[in-house]
């Protein structure tokens, strides 16, 4: 099953053309139906009672000042929870509401939950809850739960997972030895859609139907059905209109609380958080500290990686752990390396969770091997581009997992296609100010700006890890002309409705594919995220449509008396290669019946062991980037002129998709390297608000200029690697390394601030 | 919720007086953020939009000054005559949030407001505006500097509400600069309006987001008088652009806070008035 689809020209809409999304239009005339948009007749309101301490003991909960307010129906507590009173993705952690007597570990904690038949009567009921809380002093420092000074914040621990990773021989010493301490601050994905779920319960009471913004249907329902303790059959969820995810959907928010207002109350219920919850709703990506110590020889070849990475997981575990792996077993970067030493830590602590975000601790561990490797290049004395080239990892290489690298690997080829891309112009005396860095604070003249220019590249693995088969189903069906496709895969944004009809048509040789509804009524399709549905989704509709046109096939055949063993499709023509004979796809499914329901598993992977020895991960992708960032160095503002960027993609299925993807992946990067940062102070937020956490705009956005790396990926299903993740990853670095080079600073710290650049 | 909806400024002041208690609201964008985000809950309103004499901006030559209703809104001050005869003020007004922000957002609220962050509020300061003040009482001119006395805090008595700002025409140079750490719809972490009145041989600088109200570097500027010749055709020492940007440094009064640091806000403002100074010589 490695073969790919056959290229049938370049009939539009079909795989390579730039098919348009199905959503696309709705989307931009503002028709779309987001899931913040759902109605229901008869509707509640529902809201969520949080805590404002980081932690502190819950002594007592009253809530009859909110049943006293008109139009409040229903008020729910740790004590209404039927079934698990926790959640979460890996280890249930999580509670559905602080319960009297327990504590509240993070700033933002629920407590409870009201229902009532206007957004301000939810507000006004909320106040009116009475909470006396034991305030304690939180735990804030992940090095004091390793040094076990801490005092133990959960029954479980303070640490979530330590894991080392021991390669080769780690007695062996460098000749040229470079070391640095980073620090990568707390980015939140900022979706534009925020939360928001509707739950519509059924006349008996026994189960309900949920729309819901998620980026994974079938987990969302598992932990809803454990904590309402109901059977999963009776809860059906259907994808609301998702707005953006980036990571910050594949945790339960407000999933299980609208489901038991909606039970409790027996009236559909809809939550919507506002901007300000939505920071506190969501898990972010984790603040890590990551010490590195290369070892080379005296030509700059790695000999030896040493480095302790401590990840902030926050109040809950999320996917702590897995973070945890992906950062340390990206250590190496896309650089060969035989020895290593590799010691890492997720962390419990009274900060706000954290867990899954684009490039999902490879983000971190990125940061730091490339800051790295331009401390390398200078002390070997040759340029930040042939150090990277000198060690660049290839196909059949050897990784400090013990793991072989048995993807395409075209590392050496990103770096030296970016390498190719000319450079920008140089600032002309006469630049529009708005256009330097300052924009259109007018803060300075060309004449007081430095330019530099720095280098990231990366690799990054697709699919879960460790073991787990995060499977994907599809079903293509046939009916009477009309061939169309379900799955339960979460379209956040990304473009795989347009991706599944590209598939299609492109196997059926048909035009019009219709999408059934995205809900739970098929089997799973794993999470939108890891860079997998493209892949794994798109296996599986592959896999579904291909089964659809052998049964078509074998009718056709059968009918028209044509050589079963000899027909392909040709555009949207069924052929027999042997006769020359044809038939229209148009008229061959008319009158036909055909439902084929197919499951895409990825090759197997496994745990690691002690020592971090195991074949984790599935494939991986690389990208290089190298940056062209203008700096004040008196001001400490900056603008990125620039990102060059060859990325390992296997195959473009939709160019316009792909430069999509490419282009925000930067401008999130972009945030990460200068700017996004949620500011955590004795473990509370202090900017939870786009007025304070900055994103970048238009005026921040760098030209970007691309280049794909087309070699196709024999492993995956269409050729194709997710490339959802890499184009967010390796750009921070290469940022920051401009800044450095512009400047002549350290910088061990993103986002880098003003002050860090000029004080 | 009742709101009023004057159409002149006779009817605006009757029915404020009526109703001192009434909140005024012109763009809505500094407001109507109070009522989404901070639950502040008006029982009373009075719309500006509809008292077309408070969008009205005029120029009297005898007197070489401008003056700008209370509600024009940025979009009009970044572009055409406003741009030219005050180009700090479209330069202020060009920084102002997003071009829908600037659409509605209008002078009369940065000064309802009165934030030490408001972008108009340096330019008013460093041209010495006079803010045109009508009330129960009538009509009072308020300079500037009595106008604003604290953070987020401006000496309009009950039912008074400002009608139009009055500026000078000033022969020479003027410029406006916001440090964000954004390149564009940010707020600032210092800015700094200098103006340079080539023809009185004179430099006023105003300095916004480092202390609770727009500061006015008065030793600076007294400094730069004596130290050097700030008449059209003068040259300057750039020692004495450094020394004045340290010594406008030291009269900011910054604070740490999750925008940024004291220090940093400090130096910047320091940074930017030995920049400005420096541009208003080229
Ligand atoms: C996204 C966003 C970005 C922003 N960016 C900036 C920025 O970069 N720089 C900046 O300075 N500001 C910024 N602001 C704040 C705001 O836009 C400005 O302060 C604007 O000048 C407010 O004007 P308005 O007409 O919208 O005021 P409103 O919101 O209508 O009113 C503000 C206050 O002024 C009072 N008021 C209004 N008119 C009068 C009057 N004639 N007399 C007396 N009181 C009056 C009101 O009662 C109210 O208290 C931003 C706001 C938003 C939402």
């Amino acid at each position: 099953m490695s073969s790919t689809v056959a290229a049938t020209g370049t009939r539009h809409g079909t795989l390579g053309t730039s098919a348009s999304r199905p959503d696309g239009v709705a989307k931009v005339q503002g028709g779309f139906a987001f899931s913040s948009d759902m109605w229901a007749d008869n509707m509640l309101w529902g809201a969520t009672l949080r805590s404002p301490h980081p932690y502190a003991r819950i002594i007592s909960i009253d809530v009859s000042g909110a049943y006293a307010i008109d139009g409040v129906t229903t008020v729910i507590t740790a004590s209404d929870v039927p079934g698990k009173l926790t959640y979460g993705l890996i280890v249930q952690d999580q509670p559905v509401f602080a319960a009297i007597g327990d504590t509240v570990r993070y700033s933002g904690e629920p407590i409870a939950a009201v229902a009532a038949d206007h957004p301000e009567t939810c507000q006004r009921a909320l106040a009116a809850i009475k909470v006396t809380y034991e305030v304690l002093t939180p735990v804030t420092n992940p090095e004091d739960c390793i040094s076990g000074i801490a005092e133990q914040i959960h029954p479980d621990g303070n640490i979530f997972r330590h894991q080392r990773i021991i390669s080769g021989d780690t007695s062996i010493v460098g000749a040229i030895q470079v070391e640095g301490t980073y620090e990568i601050g707390m980015q939140d994905q900022a979706f534009l859609g925020l939360e928001s779920a509707l739950a519509v319960p059924d006349s008996g009471g026994v189960g309900l139907e949920m729309y819901v913004a998620t980026q994974w249907l079938h987990e969302d329902r598992k932990q809803i059905a454990d904590c309402l303790n109901i059977p999963e059959e009776n809860i059906r969820l259907v994808l609301g209109g998702v707005g953006g995810a980036f990571g910050a959907r594949e945790d339960i928010s407000l999933q299980v609380h609208t489901a038991l207002l909606a039970m409790k109350s027996g009236r559909p219920v809809r939550i919507s958080y506002g901007r300000e919850e939505s920071f506190y709703g969501h898990v972010h990506r984790h603040p890590a500290k990551i010490w590195m110590k290369h070892h080379a020889d005296t030509n700059g070849k790695i000999v030896k990686i040493e480095a302790r990475m401590v990840f902030d997981g926050g109040a809950y575990c999320s996917t702590s752990p897995a973070v945890l792996v992906n950062g340390i077993t990206h250590t190496q970067g896309p650089y060969k390396c035989d020895n290593a030493i590799v010691d890492g830590w997720a962390i419990r602590t009274n900060n706000p969770p954290c867990g899954a975000m684009r490039g999902f601790g490879v983000v971190q561990a990125c940061f730091a091997h490339e800051s790295q490797m331009e401390k390398l290049a200078a002390a070997v004395g040759i340029s930040p581009v042939d150090i990277r080239l000198l060690n660049a990892m290839e196909t059949g290489d050897r990784m400090i997992t013990g793991q072989i690298m048995d993807s395409v690997a075209p590392v050496a080829q990103c770096i030296r296609e970016t390498d190719a891309i000319p450079m920008p112009p140089p600032m002309s005396s006469t630049a529009d100010l708005r256009t330097i860095p300052g924009g259109t604070g007018l803060t300075a003249q060309p004449s007081n700006i430095k330019r530099g220019v720095g280098w990231g590249v990366s690799i990054k693995n697709l699919m879960y890890s460790e073991g787990f088969d995060d499977y994907s189903t599809a079903r293509c069906r046939i009916s009477d002309g009309v061939v169309s496709i379900k799955f339960a895969t979460s379209e956040v944004g990304q473009g795989f409705t347009m991706l599944a009809q590209q598939i299609a048509r492109t196997v059926l040789g048909v035009d019009d594919v219709f999408l059934d509804t995205i809900d739970t009524q098929v089997g799973s399709a794993g999470s939108t995220s890891a860079s997998r549905q493209t892949w794994m989704s798109g296996g599986a509709v592959q896999a579904a449509c291909r089964a659809a046109l052998e049964q078509l096939f074998d009718h056709i055949a059968t009918k028209n008396s044509m050589n079963r063993s000899e027909l392909e499709i040709d555009r949207t023509d069924i052929v027999d290669r042997l006769t020359g004979q044809r038939v229209a796809v148009l008229a061959a499914i008319q009158g036909v019946d055909i439902d084929c329901t197919e499951e895409y598993h990825h090759p197997a992977t496994e745990d690691m062991d002690e020592n971090g020895q195991g074949n984790c991960h599935v494939a991986y992708a690389f990208v290089a980037h190298r940056a062209v960032v203008d700096v004040d160095p008196e001001l400490g503002l900056v603008k990125v002129v620039q990102i060059a960027t060859a990325q390992d993609v296997g195959r473009v299925l939709n160019p316009l998709s792909a430069m999509g993807q490419v282009e925000g992946g930067i401008a999130q990067g972009l945030g990460l390297a200068v700017m996004e940062e949620i500011i955590v102070k004795d473990g509370k937020v202090s900017n939870p608000s786009f007025t304070d956490y900055l994103l970048p705009t238009f005026l921040d956005a760098p030209v970007v200029e691309m280049v794909f790396i087309e070699e196709h990926e024999p492993k995956s299903p269409l050729g194709a690697k997710g490339i959802g993740e890499p184009p967010c990853i390796s750009v921070t670095p290469a940022i920051a390394n401009a800044i450095r080079q512009a400047i002549g600073k350290e910088l061990p710290r993103v986002p880098i601030r003003p002050y860090d650049i000029c004080l | 919720m009742p709101v009023l909806i004057p159409r002149s400024v006779d009817e605006l002041v009757e029915v404020f007086q009526e109703h001192p208690a009434a909140k005024l609201l012109a763009g809505g964008t500094d407001y109507m953020v109070e009522v989404n985000l901070h639950g502040r809950k008006p029982e009373i309103m009075i719309s500006l939009r509809q008292v077309k004499e408070l969008s009205e901006w005029s120029m009297r030559a005898s007197q070489s000054r401008i003056t700008i209703g209370a509600g024009v809104p940025y979009a009009d001050m970044e572009h055409g005559e406003i741009a030219r005869l005050v180009p700090a003020l479209a330069q202020a007004a060009r920084t102002v949030g997003s071009p829908q922000i600037r659409a509605a957002g209008t002078l009369g609220g940065n000064l309802g407001t009165c934030s030490p962050a408001g972008d108009s509020l340096p330019v008013l300061a460093a041209l010495d505006a006079t803010i045109h003040v009508i009330g129960p009482e009538g009509t009072r001119d308020i300079e500037f500097a009595d106008f604003m006395v604290g953070v987020k805090r401006n000496s309009l008595q009950p039912s008074e509400f400002v009608h139009s700002v009055s500026l000078p025409i000033i022969a020479g140079w003027q410029g406006y600069a916001k440090v964000g750490t954004r390149n564009a719809m940010v707020i600032s972490t210092a800015s700094a309006c200098l103006v340079r009145d080539s023809d009185e041989g004179i430099v006023t600088i105003a300095l916004g987001s480092v202390g609770p109200t727009i500061i006015r570097a008065h030793s600076a500027e007294a400094w730069l008088m004596k130290s050097a010749s700030l008449r059209a055709g003068a040259t300057l020492d750039p020692s004495v652009a450094e020394e004045f940007g340290r010594q406008v440094a030291l009269e900011s009064r910054p604070i740490d806070d999750h925008r940024s640091t004291a220090e940093y806000r400090r130096h910047a403002v320091g940074v930017l008035a030995q920049r400005l100074l420096t541009r208003s010589f080229s």
